[in-house]
């Protein structure tokens, strides 16, 4: 998941490593760091925004890790539905109850089906759909597809991911 | 000027493009590497021609083309492929015969034997690295001679030699690509004129890209292959064709082109090795690297030190794949 934080750093050197590191360290991804040297907090510390990607179950001790290296935590973000990817579907898409695919998607909680298009030529012949998803990160974008390919290969349905 | 003997075992699209590029390339590969090219026996079907002393090229090509090779000077019938490659006394044996990958066979027997005749061994032929690539390396190093197969994968695009040659230092962590220039010419048909899959397909069957049984490339074969021959050489993945995970472009519908077109995707058969190898149709953004249409083959390799390397060009054709197998052949000769 796609996480943003304000953090707050003393003014002595080697304090931003001290916040990098320990996202790293739990495999995170930083997606961006915004470093405000020239701006001072009232209470004299930097203030510093970091994006980054991680798993969801590892927040919580990162977040443990920063404060004991010293830095202010003043807020944690969770950025909902960031990542949007699109799939298509080919085959009998509405005999195999398109609805429930889709609901088994909204389910996880992680990502949701946006925006569906459909075209069915005939009756008897295979229809194509795409299907636009969201989801709070590119893990969770991962997870979707792999969900997605569950129930394709349960629907007998072919499924185009994207590269 | 050293002098390197050469035989080819299968004269028909591409043994016999070779023969006319070696025509066309003697002298130039005479002047810059000092290495005369030397062609003394062919190996066919039902005979061959053989020529100790050095035969024209140029007119094998001519005699081949016009399906009369038996009227050659030289012809002997039963100088057929492996007869030649045991008893003609080649440097190189460079083996195009057609692929088969159940059995490998006939290109598999070809190798090991030229291997056994202490020949190195050039080939465009994928069948016998899809089905025993480690047997073939392994003879090959016991009988201390060269192996190469550039032409196997991506006809004239270097793959295996810019890796080998060129990109020495780096790991290859993963490589993804459109290898097959049948199924890129149809999904690009389809995509641009708005034409079945069908109507795609027998177009190409007019126009010579596809064969009359096209199931091994629009099955995603031919990609798998290729992917094989790549893990094993490239990624050291010790895996033969059944590794490969395989969906081909069979099931494609227009209307899916169409509703992936409005969003800005074409859909691509890409083949991908990383922790598998799959082969698959997947979405691919029009103005992505990968997106190139017609018969065209690409593949972008993606590695430690260089990041992305990409490659593109003619996945197929009898003088574009010539290209590859002069660069084996040349390397070999240098050595
Ligand atoms: N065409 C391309 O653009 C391309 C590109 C890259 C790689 N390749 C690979 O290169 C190889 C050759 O392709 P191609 O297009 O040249 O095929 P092709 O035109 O069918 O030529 C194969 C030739 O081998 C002969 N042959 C069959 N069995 C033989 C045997 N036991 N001993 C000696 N000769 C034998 C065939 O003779 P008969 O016709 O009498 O059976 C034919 O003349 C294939 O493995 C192919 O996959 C082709």
């Amino acid at each position: 998941m796609r996480i943003t934080t304000d953090l707050e750093l003393k003014d002595t050197p080697g304090q931003l490593v001290l916040a990098l590191q320990p996202i790293s360290d739990f495999d995170g991804n930083i997606v961006s760091v915004v470093h405000h040297r020239d701006k001072k907090t009232p209470r004299g510390m930097i203030p510093v925004q970091v994006a980054f990607e991680i798993d969801r179950d590892k927040v919580n001790d990162l977040i443990d890790k920063l404060k004991k290296n010293g830095i202010i935590v003043a807020r944690v973000g969770e950025e909902r539905l960031r990542e949007s990817g699109v799939v298509m579907l080919i085959g009998h898409i509405v005999h195999s109850d398109i609805r429930d695919t889709i609901d088994q998607i909204d389910a996880t909680g992680y990502a949701e089906v946006v925006d569906l298009a459909m075209s069915m030529p005939g009756i008897n012949q295979r229809s194509s759909a795409r299907l636009m998803i969201n989801a709070t990160g590119k893990k969770e974008m991962e997870s979707a597809v792999d969900l997605l390919r569950d129930i394709a290969c349960e629907k007998d349905l072919l499924l185009i991911e994207p590269i | 000027m050293k002098k390197i003997r050469i035989s080819i075992i299968g004269f028909g699209v591409i043994g016999s493009g070779v023969a006319k590029a070696i025509s066309k390339k003697r002298d130039h590969i005479k002047h810059r590497y000092g290495i005369d090219l030397d062609l003394v026996g062919i190996g066919e079907n039902n005979g061959g021609i053989v020529c100790e002393k050095g035969l024209d090229p140029m007119e094998a090509y001519n005699l081949a083309r016009s399906r009369e090779m038996n009227k050659h000077p030289c012809w002997k019938e039963d100088m057929k492929g492996i007869k030649v490659i045991r008893e003609v006394d080649a440097d190189i044996v460079i083996e195009t015969t057609p692929t088969n990958i159940d059995s490998g066979e006939p290109g598999l027997s070809h190798m090991l034997t030229a291997f056994k005749n202490k020949r190195h061994v050039v080939t465009s032929n994928k069948g016998p690295l899809a089905v025993a690539y480690k047997e073939l390396i392994r003879a090959a190093e016991e009988n201390e001679v060269q192996f190469r197969f550039e032409a196997s994968v991506g006809g004239a695009m270097p793959v295996f030699n810019l890796v080998r040659e060129t990109l020495q230092a780096n790991k290859i962590l993963s490589i993804k690509g459109i290898l097959n220039g049948t199924c890129n010419y149809i999904l690009t048909r389809m995509s641009t004129e708005g034409m079945t899959y069908e109507h795609a397909l027998s177009e190409a069957q007019e126009l010579g890209i596809a064969e009359t049984d096209p199931s091994y490339d629009v099955e995603g074969k031919d990609t798998a292959c290729k992917l094989v021959i790549i893990a094993n050489d490239i990624f050291g993945i010790d895996s033969t064709y059944k590794d490969v995970e395989i969906e081909g472009i069979t099931g494609i519908t227009l209307e899916s082109l169409k509703l992936a077109s409005d969003k800005g995707y074409a859909i691509k058969l890409i083949g991908e090795v990383e922790e598998r190898l799959i082969v698959a149709p997947r979405l691919v953004p029009k103005d992505h690297l990968l997106a190139v249409g017609g018969t065209l083959n690409i593949m972008s390799l993606n590695t430690d030190l260089a990041g992305e390397i990409t490659i593109t060009g003619k996945g197929a054709g009898a003088i574009e794949t010539s290209s590859s197998i002069l660069s084996d052949v040349i390397n070999i000769a240098k050595l």
